[in-house]
């Protein structure tokens, strides 16, 4: 994963976060993508997210698989610790680090084939499990790094720049995630930095897994004509009608733009996830509308994105396992060893 | 039938083997191990040896008995009695009797006159009949009779009726009718044998007080004290015989020892959080991945597994290497290759464990030769991994792990400290100019890393990708190389830090055995048997990878050595070789691997018939 170091270059003042840092020290090095990456677009919404969420750095912690977009960690949050692991597996190091220290902000970045092919399993039982963690799914429908091999998400139908089209049912990470008991479910276009900014922060706030898919386009191998996941595909068919605004903690929290019945999640460290608009009969607590409208809207081709489905209730791995509140890590080893009278005492039994 | 029970002129006290043939599934597990179990609480070495199918009910299973007053309770070849209570395999348990030893069925139905030996005295007690006229229930009926032949033994071999009598109130201390049942049982079988046997048989038990400091333990339970002891916090693993009941303790341990109570709980929530986190994973491969991602993070972790989570692992365990970051495995080995035979005992995982992954690898090993050994070994596995940020294995194997053996009792020194290696705080940090990851080394070629969550000038950023002394990505050749030189040299200097070998020197030696693990009471029994043979022979128990020095020395000190392992391509021998340097030729094997425990009868045949050659 070749990177090179960003000229720390000082422009015109730039706005300070709660922190005092600017947008700059959010930032990592020059990313070596191709130019017009839809990943580009990605590293730069998750640059935005945690400067405007004032999370200082090095509570950050960065991980990845192989694959294009898991080059990407290197490209924001210099500051941030970060873990560039093994393909498809970046879930299960994700798992471990939380185990052992659950007071960080987790944040795995892969691809649809480090997630939804070599990886599957683990995410889904990373799913079912509720780690809490932003999961991003760069979508692009192609192995880049492998220079243009259909992945799992690809389509039906849907064209390589060179061959015969894809013929095999794909994998859609928010069907999957609504089926493995997800907690948190979104989906964004990386040429919609608006819209992604916002559920990231929202996914930072959520208490468990929450899995974004963005689709983001390969300009080199997968952005044709006869590709949908291309810029001009995802523009011509994807449908924005669920809006959400995020309102982190403390602040006050403005009105409505729409003034109808908007709906808002407290998060559970105080933030807010506020939906802006949702289709009639649209509830963004119910698996099952969701599904149904996923469903609809994909068999007219489109694709629905925005914040999809939210459970801010279910416990994640934590709770599920009762660990104690103080991260596995500092635990004293004086309350972990039961000591030698103590191991005198049990061997009672072993006789 | 005729019962011959004539006295041998030579009477034989604490020195016999006993063999129970059994259907698995009918519960004769309890009724074996309490007789072991009885022996051992008369003060007299001894040791059980399951020997069961791959399978849950209906299949034949054994269970073997050795008394032995001198402490070599390694598995027999040749039984002075037979328990024979599987119609299904009567004519290889009777073939299996020395010549003047003893059968024992069950004569509710007639044995066949084809398995008559004239060489050995059949005893028949008629188990069902009794069980069937005593008791009510099926179940009981069938579950009473094991009870009811193991009252027969305790009267055969004078086992002290007290001390099982005890044991069974204690299994049963809560459950009466049980008890009642058990105790029934037990008596009908005793009263069976006293009244119609001479008893006790001319091998026979007297208390000793061999056993005083011992305990009796597998190596799955004693392993899982060991983490919990060296304050192991987070563990991932998959479910895999044999390896299975380490996690099993652990979580019981963990349940135990590690909960800490809370105040005032909310309605509803428990009055404890736990100070641990078990995860059962999706796979062996996630195992590990949740093993280095909490270690990363500081915490001990650890996985147990066996060959085949091994072969899973292997990918994310180059990682570790690479990367340096602390791994515990605990692999209980069982017989390969593929699924092999999981519930066979084998020591073939060494050179997978040694070179796990692909690319330029080497990892440090340590092989306990008994329950004893893999607590002290578990604890000490977290001290090296951590000390030399990687992975480290600890290669038990079913046998230890699933057996009881008597051991000396566990013993924890309340100021051990954990070495938790070379970890920078931001205190550190913020003495330093600048942090990089694989720089700075020190003696022993380790470098000092941060933990995630400290002050971002100890960020930096793992890659399995090439990289450089200071953890920055790349492909030039000298920086690439730098890096993969000190790891290899880092790795030699775990040498000093695994357990040393045993040696054991005797005047006049003129060959040299070594070996590893499990293998240890077998060899040692069949060196004093070497010695009536007029072979002298030194002894070497390897007990951790990379090799010391005194490895190569004591090869380079014998005109002929033999190594005496249990897999089939001679793994420890090659190991040696390629590790040390010395002639592969300089060493001859001695090789059991069928699956059962090693015996020191095969021992002394593989080395006697190649001094013969």
């Amino acid at each position: 994963m070749t990177s090179i170091a960003k000229p720390l270059i000082p422009l015109a003042p730039l706005p300070k976060n709660e922190l005092g840092l600017t947008i700059r020290d959010y930032e990592g090095a020059i990313s070596t993508l191709c130019a017009g990456c839809g990943h580009d677009s990605v590293t730069a919404a998750i640059t935005h997210a945690y400067w405007e969420l004032s999370m200082p750095p090095h509570t950050i912690a960065k991980l990845s698989g192989i694959g294009c977009s898991s080059k990407t960690p290197t490209y924001f949050v210099r500051g941030a610790h970060g873990f560039n692991s093994a393909h498809g597996r970046m879930v299960t190091i994700a798992t471990g680090a939380n185990a052992a220290n659950r007071d960080l902000s987790y944040i795995g970045i892969s691809g649809d084939g480090d997630s939804l092919s070599i990886g599957l399993g683990h995410l889904a039982h990373a799913i079912r499990r509720n780690v809490n963690m932003v999961y991003i799914i760069e979508n692009n429908g192609v192995y880049g790094l492998t220079k243009g091999q259909f992945s799992a998400s690809a389509d039906i139908g849907s064209r390589l720049k060179k061959g015969d089209p894809n013929t095999m049912a794909p994998i859609d990470p928010i069907l999957l995630g609504l089926s493995m008991g997800a907690t948190f479910l979104a989906r964004g276009f990386s040429g919609d930095k608006a819209q992604l900014v916002p559920i990231l922060k929202a996914a930072a706030a959520h208490k468990g897994l929450a899995l974004i898919d963005v689709i983001s386009p390969c300009v080199t191998f997968n952005d044709h004509e006869g590709s949908t996941k291309s810029y001009r595909f995802m523009r011509e068919h994807e449908v924005k009608e669920i809006e959400t605004d995020f309102v982190p903690i403390r602040k006050e929290i403005h009105k409505s733009l729409e003034e109808n019945d908007a709906t808002e999640i407290t998060m559970h460290d105080g933030s807010v996830v506020r939906f802006r608009s949702v289709p009639s009969g649209y509830d963004p607590y119910d698996r099952q509308s969701v599904e149904e409208y996923i469903r609809e809207r994909r068999s007219r081709g489109e694709i629905a994105t925005g914040l999809l489905y939210v459970d801010e209730t279910a416990p994640d791995v934590h709770e599920l396992n009762n660990t104690t509140n103080q991260p596995l890590n500092t635990v004293a080893y004086s309350k972990l060893c039961p000591g030698a009278r103590e191991l005198a005492e049990m061997q009672r039994h072993f006789r | 039938m005729s019962i011959d029970t004539t006295r041998e002129s030579s009477v034989r006290v604490n020195d016999f083997s006993i063999k129970l043939a059994n259907v698995n599934g009918t519960g004769s597990a309890s009724a074996n191990s309490l007789l072991m179990q009885a022996i051992f609480r008369m003060g007299i070495p001894v040791s059980g040896k399951n020997l069961f199918p791959s399978n849950i009910q209906g299949l034949p299973t054994w269970y073997e008995i050795r008394v032995n007053k001198t402490g070599y309770t390694a598995r027999a070849l040749e039984y002075d009695l037979m328990v024979a209570m599987n119609s299904a395999t009567y004519a290889e348990d009777i073939a299996d009797v020395k010549a003047g030893g003893y059968v024992l069925f069950d004569s509710s139905w007639p044995l066949d006159d084809h398995l008559l030996r004239s060489d050995v005295t059949f005893l028949g007690v008629p188990l069902a009949r009794m069980c069937i006229e005593h008791f009510a229930a099926p179940r009981e009926r069938i579950l009473m009779k094991n009870v009811a032949y193991a009252g027969a033994i305790v009267a055969l071999l004078g086992i002290d009726m007290d001390v099982v009598s005890n044991l069974l109130a204690e299994t049963f201390a809560r459950n009466e009718l049980l008890r009642e049942s058990n105790q029934n049982a037990l008596r009908l079988g005793y009263d069976y044998a006293k009244e119609n046997f001479v008893c006790p048989l001319p091998f026979y038990v007297e208390p000793m007080d061999a056993t005083k400091e011992s305990i009796l333990i597998d190596g799955n339970t004693a392993t899982a004290l060991g983490c919990l002891y060296a304050g192991a916090t987070v563990s991932g693993w998959y479910p895999i015989t044999p390896a299975t009941a380490v996690m099993d303790n652990f979580t019981r341990l963990c349940a135990q020892y590690r909960r800490e109570p809370i105040e005032n709980p909310a309605p509803g929530e428990l009055a404890y959080k736990n100070n641990y986190l078990i995860i059962q994973a999706e796979d062996e491969i996630a195992a590990i991945g949740i093993v280095l991602g909490a270690s990363w993070s500081g915490a001990r972790a650890f996985t147990s597994t066996s060959g085949p989570g091994i072969s899973l692992m292997n990918e994310l365990l180059g990682l570790a290497y690479y990367t340096e970051i602390p791994a515990v495995l605990i692999d209980v080995q069982r017989t390969g290759p593929s699924t092999g035979m999981p519930t066979r005992t084998q020591q073939a995982d060494i050179l997978l464990c040694a070179y796990a992954s692909h690319g330029d690898t080497k990892h440090i090993l340590l092989f306990p030769a008994n329950p004893r050994e893999c607590f002290d070994f578990a604890v000490q596995s977290f001290d090296i991994a951590e000390r030399f940020q990687t992975p480290v294995f600890m290669l038990s194997d079913l046998d230890i792990g699933m057996n009881d053996w008597v051991v000396p009792e566990l013993t924890w020194d309340d100021n051990y400290v954990p070495d938790r290696g070379r970890v920078l705080n931001d205190q550190d940090l913020e003495k330093m100019k600048e942090f990089f990851r694989y720089s700075n080394e020190d003696a022993e070629f380790v470098t000092p890393r941060t933990l995630p969550g400290s002050d971002s000038k100890g960020a930096y950023f793992i890659r399995g990708s090439g990289h450089d002394k200071f953890g920055r990505y790349t492909e030039k050749p000298d920086e690439y190389q730098e890096v993969v030189d000190r790891l290899k040299k880092k790795h030699a200097a775990a040498a000093t830090h695994v357990p040393a070998p045993v040696i054991e020197r005797r005047d006049g030696a003129t060959v040299g055995i070594i070996t590893l693990g499990g293998c240890d009471l077998a060899v040692r029994e069949a060196v004093e048997q070497l010695d009536e043979f007029g072979i002298v022979a030194d002894f070497m128990r390897v007990r951790g990878f990379p090799f010391v020095d005194s490895v190569r020395e004591f090869v380079e000190g014998h005109d002929q050595c033999f190594v005496v392992e249990q897999n089939r391509d001679a793994q420890l021998r090659s190991l040696i070789s390629i590790e040390t340097g010395v002639g592969i030729e300089r060493m001859k094997s001695v090789l059991a691997y069928g699956g059962f425990p090693l015996s020191a009868a095969q021992v002394v045949d593989g080395i006697t018939t190649q001094l013969e050659g």
